[in-house]
């Protein structure tokens, strides 16, 4: 922001924010000694010094003879202009500017507060000599003999919109150097902004249609540049009418939704590694990863934060864990998982998580300035300044992460795992196949958005993945000095030797033949990005650089049938970026090969060429080369210098919709396949082969899983139940019978390929069916059909027979140790008696919950037991209305589980027990007593309510057995022989109630009662005992011919009361 | 119940006897907490205090200095809460005394050490005490403590057990060979208050800062690692301020949601 109050001369109070390019210094860079080089800079990403510094190096450039002519005409030329253009300290306000030792390129003036001088059409000189220029340079640039086509289109808006001084707008201030300046042949033609300008629109003519293809903002800029107005109404009228109908938005600001790589059972479950500590250690690593990472979001940017210093022992302690267990392929693949899930978006994220809106915003701001907001806030967080517009290699944004994260690690084991996890996905990626493009209809347009959708996902996959592949493959060679020549000479006999861990050149050549160097190249340029200094003089990557080089040569720009113009243009900007990479010895573009390789392209295009398809839009341009936005930056800048005639018009915010990245397609595997197979797809589409190989995959797949979830789960359930028998004898050795019984299963486990066969016999047809065009023939379904179950069952029943044996003993030994593992195991006889039930019809399951439940039973047998405060006493309604809600909860079954009903039950038979020896402190309350028989004392009655509701809880909503017999235990019966009061009429009361509601049988009873004499009560309590255990015999004798149990209880209560 | 830090504070510094007339005072003290609420803090707070005491009521001799305590005491009067009245001089859980003397007076008994089996299953049903006096005293102990025994067991398995019925429970997945499993997985993920959620985790607890950075630490991170952002639901409540990574993507709520966004299948709309 602060280089924008340099600005004087604005006539009017701006409130929109200028995209003021944030320079960062780069005191320690040494320019190449490339004409046409970059600046380059110290990443400021970058901690670490080795790295960084290797980008610094400086070439004693070797340059042969081929196009020396045309070098030299060029050179001769910039010489020209630079020689009069700024001083060194116009560099740092200006970043964009390329730096030479000799001259700088920069037409721009040093000082700020200089005012835009108005460029004016009648004050150019030597039109002829500057058109002429014009013509050769724009030759140049449209045959691809400069190494980077935008580098000269970004000069060239360097002199559209060069500020001038009076002294070269007057061009007559310094005679002695006009004086010199005729010794150097036409220099006076680039003296005024004049002339500069003059020749700038020339060359943006002749390169319109490089122009056209840029995007919509760069356009607007251009159609609205009053220079180019003055001076090429023309080209102003084409410029605007480009930019009203491009539709070319781009955004740079991806939301990077940081998520984590999902687990998935087939790669990260227990049989993918090798013991349960692997398996252990592996987990553990995973957390430790996340954690890692989350500190580094956290904090990467705070100041003074150093990856190193916080993380580095962690990491490296991680990979020494790793190492014991030979788990570095788990962790490799998560890591690369990782990495692509994070980085796929170019600005790398950290920046937005995810771009749902706050509703709060939302609300405040309506959605109309939602894409506004989401603009300026595209203004904050993706970087002003890029570096110029051939930035060196960085790692941007969670990039960083990942590289800080290997260079911290120094781990050989990870790294070599890394590479190979890397180099399959890649090759994975590369081999991506898109449908064939009919442009039939309205339904291919839509189909071809997805498929640049797909394209673009992979592309952009590619290029991070070769960049860590680049950065991992050349990373032991990285120096910090470019060596000498005798050092290099040595390196490169011992290099040579060695082969490449991917073979990048046989890539390059299979996708040159193929047509699908559009995907290929720019992958291979990230990767190559990030050579050291020795290996582009190798053996194998000077061919590989050769044959770079011939591609760029040959491809010029134009639309036609092989390529589309926006492909080509793609290719051009990152192969012209690599050329300027600091490692990259600049000889390699100058230096003719003799041994030009001839291109094999197949005549035929082949159904997997994509280089034709038109699937980079500028979108993806941009994406992959945010460079050519330094492009627009100047011409903005221009804008905002030059005051109030354009103040105003940059406020508006173009909306533009950040596009998310659609779900990475899978790839299907290719298979092999029979002679026969290979013949009969011959002739059929190729999406017929594509579709039966994918039900192949899936059907044999889903059978697997079907044969696990049942034949493997019912075998597993009856291995359960035998081992349930045979664990109970004594003295048992678990392993062996474990053995044993696995061994007995195995052979039913044979029948897993029978119905495995089934299964993909049943399934693959009706899948290939759905598939396939309805008007296909029915011989070709059918054939379709059978290779399609053939393959499936080739699959399925290949695993199931090797691994189906382990499979059951895997499982049937989780499934045992699970079982000695519950609490209580050896009693699970016990409660084998449990009734399932389920929730009454049209159960809404808002019944209470049985932890209130329970919690309130606690705590009226709290108050029961004691001990408790004076007038402590428990509300009978309440307790009434407790019991009912107890109903309830126990009638819906949702969140009932058998051992906490059994507690429940429990505690319920406890308060019966409390009751009936009058235990529970009843508060009568408002109760009133008119139902009560009338001999019976008011609180008995509200007792043996009490009880009537429990007896019916019991009987009805309980799903398990309730305990009553614990009513007998001696425990409870000693509850009714210390009561001061024994309360034989309800002990009574209750021992009917149990057998009316068939709880326990009269014989049981009896028999309980009878054992409970036999212990040492109080003598007094015996006798009562033998005299109710009579009277309980008598009055169920008499129960046989009487119907009112009320009756009955009333006889049999006044019976026990005049005898105690 | 979210329930601010500084309340907390107040509420984790009460010094208090795992009973129910001390949940009575707390409910006094803090009247708009709920009584679950006040419990559960009440219990987590307890039971740190119980694990820094634990060893020096183990000891051989504060044992046996116990069980004689015991003795005496039920010798003066067997109706007295003599187990309990002892467990809260010496400030321990109700429960675990009972547990203490009951290994005791088997051992003598036995004259072996008894099995862990055999004690938890006289402890949730104390008839199958030989000794009808202990017995009463066991099961007074169990029943007037809030914070440990087969009761509280009991209601927290009743919690924890109380959303079964939503999706893939922890056992299926643990059979697929899931390393870390959270209490349910969503096979189609929903969106809580417009949160992405793909799992879900419950605690029957309070989540207070020491128990919750725990979890985060234990679990909810190795879940998220696994499964992707997710929903912890804290039925006792949770401290306010540790909802702070919501945007990050672990939730917390204190009930179950009611703002459920669900996905609307693309089929169906064509």
């Amino acid at each position: 922001m602060g280089a924008a109050s340099g600005w004087t001369n604005k006539s009017k109070p701006s409130r929109r924010i200028n995209p003021t390019p944030v320079s960062a210094e780069r005191p320690l860079s040494k320019p190449k000694t490339c004409f046409t080089s970059t600046p380059v800079s110290r990443s400021p990403a970058s901690s670490f010094e080795a790295f960084a510094a290797v980008q610094e190096g400086n070439l004693s450039s070797v340059i042969s003879n081929s196009l020396q002519e045309e070098r030299e005409m060029l050179k001769k030329e910039r010489c020209k202009l630079l020689h009069q253009a700024s001083s060194p300290a116009g560099i740092p306000f200006d970043p964009c500017t390329p730096t030479k030792p000799s001259y700088t390129r920069s037409a721009s003036l040093p000082a700020e507060s200089h005012l835009v001088t108005c460029a004016n059409p009648a004050k150019v000189s030597c039109k002829k000599q500057l058109e002429c220029l014009a013509q050769l340079y724009s030759s140049c640039i449209a045959e691809n003999l400069v190494p980077n086509i935008f580098l000269e289109l970004f000069f060239v808006l360097q002199l559209l919109t060069s500020k001038g001084t009076s002294a070269a707008e007057d061009g007559d201030s310094d005679p002695e150097i006009s004086e010199r300046n005729r010794d150097v042949s036409g220099r006076q033609h680039f003296e005024s902004v004049h002339n500069c300008v003059y020749f700038a629109v020339r060359v943006l003519d002749y390169q319109y249609e490089i122009i056209s293809h840029l995007e919509k903002g760069m356009l607007k800029l251009l159609a609205e540049n009053e220079r180019i107005a003055s001076f090429s109404p023309t080209l102003h009228k084409r410029l605007r009418q480009a930019y009203e109908s491009s539709t070319a938005k781009v955004s740079l600001l991806l939301p990077c939704s940081v998520q984590s790589v999902s687990f998935q059972p087939e790669t990260d479950n227990r049989s993918n590694f090798p013991s349960d500590r692997a398996f252990h250690i592996f987990k553990k690593q995973r957390d430790i990863f996340y954690e890692l990472l989350r500190e580094w979001e956290d904090n990467n940017e705070k100041t003074g934060w150093d990856f190193e210093r916080v993380l580095g022992n962690k990491i490296r302690a991680m990979m020494a864990h790793l190492s014991a267990t030979c788990n570095h392929s788990h962790f490799a693949r998560l890591f690369q998982k990782q990495l692509i899930q994070m980085c796929k978006g170019p600005v790398g994220g950290g920046a937005s998580w995810g771009d749902t809106p706050d509703q709060d915003v939302l609300n405040m701001l309506g959605s109309d300035n939602l894409s506004r907001l989401k603009r300026l806030q595209e203004r904050f967080v993706v970087p002003q300044s890029i570096r110029g517009p051939c930035p060196p290699p960085s790692f941007p944004g969670c990039q960083q992460f990942f590289r800080d994260f290997i260079l911290s690690a120094g781990s050989y084991q990870f790294n070599q795992h890394l590479m190979d996890s890397l180099c399959l996905k890649i090759l994975e990626l590369n081999g991506l196949t898109l449908v064939e493009h009919e442009h039939s209809d309205g339904e291919a347009d839509m189909e071809e958005q997805d498929e640049k959708k797909r394209f673009a996902l992979a592309l952009l996959s590619l290029r991070l993945l070769a960049k860590f592949l680049g950065f991992l493959v050349f990373l032991p060679y990285r120096a910090a000095e470019q060596p000498t020549r005798d050092l290099q000479d040595s390196a490169l006999a011992l290099r040579n030797q060695t082969l490449p861990v991917l073979d990048i050149l046989k890539l390059l050549r299979q996708s040159i033949r193929d047509q699908r160097s559009i995907l290929t190249i720019p992958w291979i340029v990230e990767y190559l990005s990030l050579v050291d200094h020795i290996a582009p003089f190798l053996d194998y990557y000077r061919k590989v650089f050769g044959l770079l080089l011939q591609v760029y040569r040959l491809m010029v720009l134009s639309e036609d049938k092989e390529m589309s113009f926006l492909n080509k243009l793609l290719i051009l900007a990152v192969l012209g970026w690599l050329f300027q990479v600091p490692s990259v010895p600049e000889e390699l573009f100058f230096t003719a090969d003799d041994r030009q390789e001839r291109f094999v392209m197949d005549a035929v295009t082949s159904a997997q060429a994509l280089d034709f398809v038109p699937l980079v839009d500028q979108q993806l341009l941009y994406t992959c080369c945010p460079y050519l936005g330094e492009l627009r930056k100047l011409l903005a800048s221009f804008v905002a210098g030059s005051g109030g005639k354009n103040g105003g018009f940059m406020r508006k915010i173009t909306p533009t919709a950040a596009e998310s990245l659609a779900p990475k397609a899978s790839v299907t595997q290719r298979k092999l396949q029979v002679d026969l197979e290979q013949a009969f797809f011959h002739n059929q589409p190729p999406s017929l082969r594509r579709t039966v190989e994918f039900v192949a995959e899936r059907v044999g797949s889903n059978c697997v899983k079907h044969i696990k979830a049942t034949l493997v789960a019912e075998l597993v359930q009856r291995a359960e139940a035998m081992l349930q028998e045979k664990v109970k004898e004594e003295d048992v050795n678990h392993d062996k019978l474990l053995e044993e019984v696995c061994t007995h299963l195995y052979e039913e486990g044979a029948q897993a390929l029978i119905k495995g066969r089934e299964f993909c016999k049943k399934k693959g047809p009706e899948a290939v069916r759905v598939l396939l065009p309805e008007e296909t023939s029915a011989a070709v379904l059918s054939s379709a059909e059978s290779i399609a179950v053939e393959l499936a069952t080739e699959r399925a029943c290949g695993w199931l027979s090797a691994n189906i044996a382990a499979l059951i003993k895997r499982e049937v030994k989780a499934t045992f140790n699970r079982m000695l593992k519950v609490p209580g195991f050896p009693l699970a006889g016990e409660d084998a008696l449990e009734l399932r039930r389920d929730c009454p019809p049209g159960c809404q399951h808002c019944a209470p919950f049985p932890s209130q439940i329970i919690n309130e039973i606690k705590d009226v047998l709290c108050v029961a037991v004691g001990p408790r405060e004076e007038g402590e006493v428990v509300d009978c309604v309440w307790l009434e209305c407790l019991l009912g809600r107890l109903s309830q909860t126990l009638q819906c079954r949702k969140f009932i589980c058998p051992t906490s009903e059994q507690q429940l039950a429990k505690c319920t038979v406890e308060l019966a027990s409390l009751l009936v020896s009058d235990r529970v402190p009843l508060s009568l309350g408002i109760k009133s007593p008119e139902k009560s028989p009338e001999r019976l004392p008011v609180k008995n009655s509200s007792a043996c309510g009490l009880l009537k509701l429990l007896f019916s809880i019991w009987k009805e909503d309980f799903g398990t057995s309730v305990p009553v017999q614990l009513i007998f235990s001696k425990k409870n019966m000693a509850y009714l022989a210390e009561a001061k009061q024994r309360e034989w009429d309800l002990f009574l009361f209750l021992l009917h109630g149990l057998i009316e509601h068939e709880l326990m049988r009269t014989s049981e009873i009896q028999s309980c009662l009878h054992s409970l004499e036999e212990l040492p009560w109080p003598s007094d309590f015996v006798k009562d005992l033998k005299r109710l255990s009579r009277v309980f015999v008598l009055e169920h004798q008499i129960e046989e011919h009487r119907t009112n149990p009320c009756e009955l209880t009333r006889q049999s209560l006044a019976t026990v009361t005049t005898q105690s | 119940m979210k329930l601010a830090r500084a309340s907390w504070n107040d509420l984790s510094r009460q010094q208090l006897m795992p009973t129910r007339q001390s949940l009575r005072k707390l409910k006094e003290k803090f009247p708009g907490q709920s009584q679950s609420t006040l419990l559960s803090i009440f219990s987590q707070e307890y039971q740190k205090q119980i694990k820094r005491t634990h060893a020096k009521h183990h000891t051989a001799e504060a044992i046996e200095t116990y069980y004689q305590r015991y003795l005496n005491g039920v010798m003066k009067n067997a109706a007295a809460p003599v187990l309990l009245d002892l467990a809260n001089e010496v400030d321990f859980a109700p429960s675990l005394m009972a547990r203490i003397v009951l290994e005791r007076f088997l051992q003598e008994k036995e004259q072996a050490i008894p099995s862990k089996t055999l004690i938890n299953s006289m402890l949730r049903d104390p008839s199958q005490i030989p000794d009808g006096v202990l017995a009463n005293q066991v099961y007074q102990c169990t029943v007037n403590d809030c914070c440990y025994g087969p009761l509280v067991d009991c209601i927290k398995h009743f919690i924890n057990s109380s959303s079964y019925f939503l999706c893939t429970a922890e056992d299926q997945l643990r059979a697929k060979g899931y390393d870390k499993t959270p209490d349910f997985i969503l096979e189609v993920p929903v969106a809580v208050e417009g949160h992405i959620i793909h799992w879900i985790e419950s605690k029957a607890s309070f989540g207070d800062e020491s128990s919750h950075q725990a979890h985060l630490q234990d679990q909810f991170w190795s879940y998220w690692n696994r499964f992707g952002p997710g929903l912890v639901i804290y039925w006792y409540g949770f401290i306010e301020e540790l909802d702070c990574h919501r945007e990050r993507g672990i939730l917390l709520k204190d009930c179950f949601p009611t703002d459920i966004v669900t996905l609307r299948h693309s089929m169906a709309q064509r």
